[in-house]
């Protein structure tokens, strides 16, 4: 699950297969790979929070979204998931990128990467972090992810730290 | 034309279609108008509805999908508007009801009575896209974009009209839901 290819052939296993997303360069391999895969759709989406409400149609009508995002996105996206996924119960699988963790990042990622734990935790929004090298980590996440999703029908958010799904990007 | 009449209308073209509805008046007043199993009556998120009903369409290519957006929606959420022309999703109709004010939160003027947001559609590459005025051209314009391929556009000129007495969506947001989903399964 530490590679794009092996997260995107495991998430295509869980049977996701509408995905969508604000680009990150801490996920431009993992939207690199669903761009070209020809067993399901990757649509670009022009504000994270109008990613929020194509998942959120694409679950309605019967289909398992995932939504990737830089954790910059969690901002403008906090409205739509606290007054559509967490009042009509709309789950969606959220991959997001964190930048700015541990304070050491560009001026502008800091202090949301203060806060996105904070912000996600007091919206009621559960989350896991998946960190480089931790395969048995990253295995436990999604396994939470899943349970989330497929039962309390709510959001789940990866937060994935810098140096897994960056191929190719320097 | 006022908003309602124009509701009215758009529930007389209707059939089992699912259908996005903004929130505030749209949703409030089509509840009162006709409450199908069909309408996701859109309580929050604004802005969302376009994005909502694009998810909808393109999840389920073979059913037509219907947003009944406003202008305030429309204006807040115009990079949808691209997202729609380029994934061309051809069960897609997009109605806007236009009174150029955000009328349930106290008729407060939008921004529509200058931008005119059927030009803003069409140049964002919608296939089809018309300003209606009067509800005979809305109702000539509905047999249209009801029929056709889309993504169509609709902007439907209306005055306010909306009674704030006449009350809110009764059914809770699970229920919506579970109501809209059905639709999709039969």
């Amino acid at each position: 699950m530490l590679t794009s290819q092996s997260f995107a052939d495991r998430l295509v296993a869980e049977k996701f297969n509408f995905f969508t997303g604000v680009p990150c360069s801490l996920l431009s391999g993992l939207i690199s790979n669903l761009e070209d895969r020809d067993d399901v759709s990757y649509y670009p989406a022009v504000r994270e929070d109008a990613a929020v409400g194509l998942c959120a149609g694409a679950y309605m009508a019967g289909q398992s979204p995932v939504l990737l995002m830089q954790n910059s996105g969690l901002g403008y996206s906090l409205n739509a998931f606290t007054s559509l996924n967490l009042i009509y119960n709309l789950p969606v699988l959220v991959v997001m990128s964190w930048r700015g963790f541990g304070g050491k990042d560009a001026p502008e990622h800091i202090i949301m990467g203060d806060i996105s734990e904070p912000l996600l935790e007091t919206s009621g929004m559960p989350h896991a972090v998946v960190d480089p090298g931790d395969a048995e980590g990253a295995e436990k996440a999604l396994a939470l992810a899943l349970d989330t999703i497929r039962n309390k029908k709510i959001p789940f958010t990866l937060l994935v730290k810098k140096g897994l799904y960056n191929e190719g990007h320097q | 034309m006022t908003g309602t009449e124009a509701l009215e209308i758009i529930a007389t073209f209707l059939k089992d279609e699912p259908v996005v509805l903004a929130n505030g008046f749209i949703s409030r007043e089509f509840f009162n108008v006709e409450d199908r199993k069909g309408n996701f009556y859109m309580i929050g998120s604004m802005g969302l509805a376009s994005s909502i009903g694009l998810g909808a369409a393109l999840a389920q290519p073979e059913r037509r999908t219907v947003i009944v957006d406003g202008d305030g929606n429309v204006l807040m959420s115009m990079g949808t508007l691209a997202m729609i022309a380029s994934a061309k999703p051809k069960n897609l109709v997009h109605l806007c009801i236009d009174n150029e004010v955000y009328e349930s939160t106290g008729k407060q003027r939008s921004l529509s009575n200058e931008i005119a947001l059927e030009k803003v559609a069409e140049a964002n590459g919608y296939p089809y896209s018309q300003r209606v005025d009067t509800s005979e051209e809305l109702k000539q314009e509905l047999g249209k974009v009801m029929s056709q391929e889309g993504p169509s556009f609709l902007l439907v000129k209306v005055t306010a009209s909306f009674d704030s007495a006449r009350g809110r969506v009764t059914h809770s947001p699970e229920e919506i839901r579970d109501r809209f989903m059905s639709v999709y399964r039969s």
